[in-house]
């Protein structure tokens, strides 16, 4: 996925969490290393104005934002659907 | 303990309003006293109402949480402390219905609180960690089959009168604060030593001491699965819609009370109705308000329960934090509407129309887990989520 390196430059940026965001893997769990819910609004809003997408309601939920690689999912699948659109 | 075994009669409705009778007749003494509404709590375990949200095949009734709200707002027009044990009782089942499901000890354990009528009790706030219940300081150390722990309580409710404790912690003890379990000690595994006493505006009957909590149980005995789960898709939901249903039944019953006021007075002198009548009709669209609320969050609870994605989003959380927003400032203008209506008979204790204890009880509301916390949350959620705006949908 192209977009995994991004998304982890963001999650260091605004994640705040209390471990080197390289330590983790792109399937590593991002809450039980520490992202809380004010962190991961954030993180959310820096992705959306990083890659110019919104999140839908049925994406604003845990699943999207507990690892790197279900984000990087997302955006792949956000951004194909806003240039399809 | 006496373990009944007999089903009582009549349905549930019918079996919580014997409950209320007697919850009603001690409810000044528990309350003047702030001690533990014990004849309560043995009448709900008479009307074996306490295992009651427990799976049918696990020896329970399988009740819904539509029918659990029912009765703690029957409960609440009698005695809020003891409404607000059975409401906090019935959230920690509902943390044990929904997450320990395919867990052995956990079923085993959910037999046991249907079977002897067993009370749940909840240790979820930490010295230090500044009232955010989704932070832990104290960590579960797990060696071999074996799991302890020790926490700075500040609040375990009804703590010497539970049977069992669920208990939140740190998974281990590099974990970092949000990383959170919840575990089940049973009453011989555990030691409370008190620190705080419960001397308290109202809901003195919840008995809600701190304690230094130090456990020892098997490691089977930790939840399955996250807190973070188990608080999103399960304790947030039971513990606004419950106690919203506790605080609707204090504030119905303070309406009830004002509105016989103006009954009895008006029948009394039929040419002029007392001053604070029309403020009757004004409690009434409020009351109605709290209900629609209610039953509304009700309903969305239905609809998301089985899709996790939908219980885990932000548009639920941000529903159910609104519920109890809503419910807990609006009982206090209502109960303070039923006041100037009462007059004097109201600000008196022991009179028909005192409403002293309903005001210090609802007084709890805005505070049990404090509404600028809540607001800060949902503050912080509508940063992204876009708030459904649309009337019927």
């Amino acid at each position: 996925m192209a977009t995994a390196e991004t998304i982890r430059d963001i999650v260091a940026k605004h994640g705040k969490l209390p471990v080197e965001v390289s330590t983790l893997a792109d399937d590593g769990d991002l809450y039980a290393a520490g992202l809380s819910s004010f962190a991961s609004v954030q993180l959310m809003l820096a992705i959306e104005e990083e890659f110019d997408i919104e999140f839908p309601e049925n994406r604003l939920n845990r699943k999207t934002f507990q690892t790197i690689a279900a984000i990087a999912e997302a955006v792949d699948e956000l951004t194909r659907d806003q240039q399809a659109a | 303990m006496t373990i009944h075994t007999r089903t009582p009669t009549g349905d549930l409705s019918a079996r919580m309003r014997r409950v209320a009778d007697i919850a009603a007749a001690h409810a000044d003494s528990v309350d003047r006293e702030g001690r533990f509404p014990q004849e309560a709590v043995d009448a709900l375990r008479a009307e074996r109402l306490m295992g009651i949200q427990i799976p049918a095949e696990l020896g329970g009734e399988s009740a819904s949480t539509a029918e659990i709200a029912e009765l703690c707002s029957i409960l609440g027009r009698a005695c809020s402390a003891s409404a607000m044990i059975f409401a906090m009782h019935q959230i920690k089942a509902s943390s044990l219905v929904t997450h320990g499901g395919e867990a052995p000890w956990h079923q085993a354990f959910m037999a046991r609180v249907a079977g002897e009528q067993l009370l749940l009790g909840s240790a979820t706030t930490e010295g230090g960690i500044g009232g955010n219940l989704r932070n832990s300081i104290c960590a579960i150390a797990v060696d071999g089959d074996t799991c302890r722990l020790e926490k700075n309580a500040t609040v375990i409710s009804y703590g010497d009168q539970s049977d069992a404790i669920l208990i939140t912690s740190r998974s281990h003890a590099d974990a970092a604060p949000s990383d959170q379990v919840m575990t089940v000690f049973l009453k011989d595994q555990y030691t409370l030593e008190k620190t705080h006493t419960w001397d308290a505006l109202g809901m003195r009957g919840t008995c809600s001491d701190g304690y230094v909590f130090k456990g020892e149980a098997p490691a089977e005995q930790i939840l399955p699965r996250p807190f973070a789960e188990i608080a999103a898709q399960s304790m947030l939901a039971h513990a606004h819609i419950l106690w919203s249903a506790v605080w609707y039944g204090i504030a119905a019953d303070a309406f009830a009370k004002a509105q016989a006021f103006v009954r009895a007075a008006a029948r009394k002198s039929p040419e002029a109705a007392p001053p604070g009548a029309i403020r009757v009709a004004e409690a009434s669209s409020l009351l109605q308000g709290v209900k629609a609320s209610i039953v509304a969050a009700l309903e969305a609870y239905e609809q998301a329960k089985t899709d996790d994605d939908k219980l885990s989003s932000m548009s639920f959380a941000v529903a159910m934090n609104n519920l109890k927003i809503a419910s807990s400032q609006t009982i206090l203008t209502i109960i303070n509407h039923c006041m100037l209506i009462c007059g004097i008979l109201a600000y008196k204790n022991g009179t028909p129309f005192s409403l002293g204890r309903h005001l210090r009880d609802a007084h709890s509301a805005q505070l049990m887990i404090s509404n600028d916390r809540i607001l800060g949350n949902t503050s912080t959620m509508l940063l992204i989520h876009k708030q459904d705006t649309s009337l019927l949908s």
